[in-house]
């Protein structure tokens, strides 16, 4: 006999299991293919993103100031590291869109006489860009324009300083600079309710009397300058004319909450891979060892046939690495492919132009060995183990087992139990490290599909409670400039206003030493009846009567305790520089807040009782109405509908974290029931022979197939919640893994959760056990018994 | 002896396809067995004689031919009649015992005696053929011929009409064979169970009240003894 023999011998083994092959690889495709989905979706966007950030030439250095002539653009150029400069207008408006009654507003950015802006280029998706003389034409961003269905030749009009004008949509574009769009004073994305514009040069100064000067600076600097040192420069430079400090990348509002979620994708393409892999080896090693197992009698024939050690385990190592092959091509095709999907997917939401598809070869070569290695591990100690035996005692059949009572049986003592009863309790407990094993690979089933749903709980509770418990308002109304509290009184008699509270939110810098965090400074009343701070156990926080309440994450960040002080640069009005004290640590879910009683916060200020936003509770039926009254409201800014924030984020929490999830639990799915159904085809090989002589002596089908299906459900009985306790612990782990600016998720899983992960592992036991149920109709009884094992 | 036949074959054959190759296991085999007699059913392996076996206990169908175990007819019978039958009316002995090792001797005996319709108790049953000293052990802790033995009680226990037992010995020493053909003797004497051995072993013929020869899958010869030999005088 030479090799080719024994790969015949491999190829119709191979085929002959193939139920079995198929159901391994399917566990290692599963683990193979989250894996590369996670760093094939996350490696394409951080490249995608790197790209266009290039392409179109996105800032390094932010500025925003209240007014400088142009000829002080001559000094910026003149310090040193900076490259390319970008001065622009910069305002507010409100919108008139045509069919929709609401307050609109936006961000307007003038455009260079040019068209196209040196820095932060824009990427035309329709249409063209304001032609020269133009003054009328603008370009919309994306969102906004797909929100509104606005195209080329649509128009609207805006309310620019108090004066309307009207304009033409000329252009759709995207920016680096609004990857990520959240209205002032708000949490969530509002696309129908707030846009960015961008409107010539010159159209912008007119209205904004601006003309010969700029109000925003946006730079690119050399690569090897240190941006600190040219903010100094910046600050130093326009500080004179109201310059509110220059700022890197790490402050840009929408590269912020970009990095923030290409983090946290960057969590779930290392850590759950890493879970879902690990737990796909280990089911794979009991597997493949089992599988092994029972083709001791063949490796004792090989061995007296005069085959060495080395040879048969070179020629079952062969098998395990062609069925890891199976598994790891399996994987890499739907990886790959489900990767791009997914990328498709964000690249969408986020709007970039066009996805590059990235993946470090390495990465694949690295996972092929990890698999290969893992699996040849698996079912080398299988091999080892049988082919330590003499081939004599090897090949004698392996004997009626050892079995005895249990200690189990015997506590059970006083009920009567059939006697295929017996044996499925009996099989368990003669084997408790094999029985551990099984129940163990069907938790860690159960376990992966948990963990693939309870994100959707958290984010959801994350959710609720802000918008539930923490902010009851039902509209919140933005104001153009801060107004004296008494303007609550005016909106209080708007037919269809319930009750009226108010805030202030401020723009500034908190600043301890060298750790610095740009955010909104929140001032809210002392009553204060729909939004207040509450912690992370849902119970409202009192305000200190002086001083600021952080969140924690916040607190961290800076490096503060309550007692310290902290320097505080307000970025509007008097620029003030304040020195106050840190009272209080809460700890919210959602978004980073510093928060002050409103009356100590204005007397900071030393303003009387001012206001800037109104938080309105009202009734359903009069909105419309009162929608349209507040859009006439010169004072008015723009409003945010609390329903259409939470509609818009779970409809994007939908489109992608559940497309994820949903991936997720249905490659859970996949192991589940590739570890089952290999555990009871193992089971019926194991016992055929018993479960034929029982149908000889007159069981029926279902009589020995309870036996078989008995034991499953003892492991499923088993397994189920020890992998709900799994599914929790690592539930633990991805949660203080994710823990970002935006929002720390807190740990809920729902009895819906635990039912999905149970319901999962059951069906794919219910599917396998249907498979054995059929196969033992087609039990060869006459065959079974003539062969000894 | 009683001349209403227990079982009837007409013009029974057998034939499987084995891929290209069709082998005939059975080619004609008319046979009547009677009430409680014991008959040893010889041949050589390939005669045929397992697949007689397998038909008569409701394992296996004919190609062609008839089969009666009394008035019912087994050819052509459905899976779920045949379950009842081998149930109801069928003990088997095989030559690899096929215990089943996660039970005791007694459990595995009352594994058969749960379902069975009017069974003795198992203790009887394993007294029957001398194991009453080792009711409580596990089928490991058992010399092959105590299985076998164990084998033979969970047969006779649910008092079967017929007792058809596969090479018996074929897996044991003489002296241990001997001990299990003394209980399938007294089985048969005690119960008056038909019972029909199956064995390539000459030797054992002479303890049968009528034996059979196969070869290629007929009937080649039969006779009765005029004297049953007691087991214990059988050698080989």
């Amino acid at each position: 006999m030479s090799g080719h023999t024994l790969r015949t011998k491999l190829y119709r083994e191979l085929w002959h299991l193939k139920g079995q092959v198929i159901a391994i690889a399917l566990v290692i495709g599963g683990g193979v293919a989250v894996c590369l989905m996670s760093l094939v979706n996350y490696s394409s966007l951080t490249a995608t993103r790197a790209d266009y950030y290039a392409e179109h030439r996105f800032a390094d250095v932010f500025v925003s100031l209240k007014r400088a002539p142009n000829h002080v653009l001559q000094q910026v150029a003149r310090i040193p590291g900076i490259y390319n400069v970008g001065a622009r207008v910069e305002g507010a408006a409100k919108l008139d869109i045509a069919g929709f009654d609401e307050p609109v507003s936006a961000r307007l950015i003038s455009l260079p006489e040019t068209g196209m802006p040196e820095v932060n280029r824009l990427y035309l998706r329709l249409g063209r860009l304001p032609e020269a003389g133009r003054n009328n034409e603008v370009v919309v961003i994306g969102s906004f324009a797909d929100a509104h269905g606005l195209v080329p030749g649509d128009t609207l009009s805006a309310i620019i300083n108090g004066r309307r004008q009207q304009m033409t949509v000329v252009g759709v574009a995207e920016s680096p600079e609004f990857v990520y769009i959240i209205p002032p004073g708000a949490m969530l994305p509002d696309y129908e309710r707030y846009g960015v514009l961008w409107l010539p040069r010159k159209s912008l100064a007119a209205a904004m009397d601006m003309s010969g000067a700029f109000n925003s600076l946006v730079l690119q600097t050399e690569m090897d300058t240190p941006i600190a040192g040219v903010i100094d420069h910046l600050d130093r430079l326009l500080a004179r004319y109201g310059g509110t400090g220059a700022f890197d990348r790490s402050e840009q509002f929408s590269h912020r909450f970009l990095n923030d979620e290409l983090n946290q994708l960057k969590t779930m393409a290392t850590v759950f891979p890493l879970i879902f892999m690990a737990v796909a080896m280990f089911l794979l090693n009991v597997v493949i060892s089992r599988l092994i197992s029972t083709q001791r009698d063949i490796v004792a024939v090989l061995k007296a046939f005069g085959y060495s050690n080395r040879q048969v385990g070179w020629h079952y190592s062969q098998m395990v690495l062609v069925i890891a092959s199976v598994g790891l091509l399996l994987g890499t095709v739907a990886g790959l492919w489900l990767g791009r999907e997914l990328g498709q997917l964000y690249m969408e939401f986020y709007r970039f132009p066009s996805l590059l598809f990235s993946i470090n070869p390495w990465w694949l070569v690295f996972l092929a060995a990890i698999t290969l290695l893992v699996a040849w591990i698996g079912g080398w100690r299988a091999i080892r183990a049988a082919a330590a035996l003499p081939p004599a005692e090897a090949m004698r059949p392996d004997g009626p087992g050892r079995f005895r009572k249990g200690a189990f049986e015997r506590a059970l003592g006083g009920l009567r139990f059939s006697q295929p009863s017996r044996m499925i309790l009996r099989q368990l407990a003669s084997r408790p490290t094999r029985t551990l094993l099984s129940a163990t690979g069907v938790a860690m089933a159960a376990a992966i599909v948990m963990v693939g749903n309870f994100q959707f709980d958290s984010v959801g509770l994350m959710v609720h409670t802000q918008f539930a418990r923490v902010q009851q308002q039902d509209i919140s109304v933005s104001f153009v400039e801060p107004v004296n509290e008494a303007a609550l009184y005016g909106l209080a008699r708007q037919p269809g206003v319930l009750y009226a509270e108010g805030r202030r939110l401020v723009s500034a810098r908190l600043i301890n030493g060298h750790r610095e965090w740009r955010t909104v400074l929140t001032g809210i009343p002392g009553d204060a009846k729909v939004q207040f701070v509450i912690d992370q156990n849902l119970n409202p926080v009192p305000l200190p009567p002086a001083g600021l309440l952080l969140t924690d994450f916040l607190a961290v960040e800076l490096g503060v305790k309550p007692g310290d002080i902290l320097t505080i640069e307000v970025l509007e009005g008097e620029r003030r520089k304040l020195e106050i004290p840190v009272a209080g640590i809460t700890n919210e879910f959602l978004g980073v807040g510093a928060y002050m009683m409103l009356s100590a916060l204005n007397r900071s200020l030393s303003d009387g009782p001012q206001i800037n936003q109104a938080l309105l509770n009202i009734e359903d039926e009069r909105a419309p109405g009162l929608y349209r009254q507040l859009r006439e409201m010169p004072g008015v800014l723009g409003i945010g509908i609390r329903q259409a924030m939470l509609d818009s984020f779970f409809d994007t929490l939908a489109r992608n974290f559940l497309t994820f999830t949903l991936v997720n639990s249905i490659l859970g799915g996949i192991i589940a029931f590739g570890v089952i159904y290999n555990t009871i085809r193992i089971s019926l090989a194991e016992k055929g022979r018993e479960l034929a002589s029982l149908r000889v002596l007159g069981y029926t089908h279902n009589e020995v197939s309870h036996i078989l299906l008995g034991e499953l459900a003892l492991l499923l009985i088993l397994g189920v919640p020890l992998g709900w306790a799994i599914g929790h612990g690592l539930g633990e782990l991805i949660v203080s893994a994710m823990q970002t600016e935006l929002y720390r998720v807190p740990l809920l899983i729902t009895y819906q959760t635990f039912g999905i992960s149970a319901a999962v592992v059951v069906l794919s036991a219910l599917g396998s056990g249907f498979i054995a149920w059929w196969r033992l109709r087609g039990l060869d009884l006459v065959a079974v018994l003539k062969t000894r094992e | 002896m009683v001349n209403q036949p227990v079982f009837q074959t007409r013009g029974l054959t057998k034939v499987y396809d084995q891929g290209e190759v069709q082998v005939h296991a059975l080619q004609g085999v008319d046979l009547d067995l009677y009430a409680g007699e014991l008959v040893v059913m010889l041949g050589a392996s390939g005669s045929g004689k397992s697949t007689l076996l397998n038909i008569l206990g409701g394992l296996d169908v004919p190609s062609t031919g008839t089969v009666s175990y009394r008035d019912e007819r087994l050819d052509g019978a459905r899976e779920k009649d045949l379950t009842r039958y081998r149930r109801d009316f069928v003990g088997f002995v095989f030559q690899f015992y096929n215990l089943i090792p996660s039970l005791t001797a007694r459990e595995n005996v009352a594994a058969v005696t749960e379902i069975s319709r009017h069974p003795m108790e198992p203790e009887q049953a394993l007294a029957l053929v001398g194991l009453e000293g080792r009711m409580d052990h596990f089928p490991a802790q058992l010399s092959g011929g105590e299985q076998q033995r164990v084998a033979i009680a969970r047969a006779i226990a649910k008092c079967p009409e017929v007792l058809l037992c596969d090479e018996p010995t074929g897996a044991l020493d003489s002296a241990t064979g001997i001990r299990v053909l003394e209980a399938l003797e007294k089985a048969n004497r005690e119960t008056g169970t038909t019972t029909v051995i199956i064995t390539h072993n000459a030797a054992i013929a002479n303890m049968a009240d009528r034996v059979i020869t196969l070869s290629d899958g007929r009937i080649s010869g039969e006779h009765r003894n005029g004297l049953r030999q007691d087991p214990r005088s059988l050698s080989w």
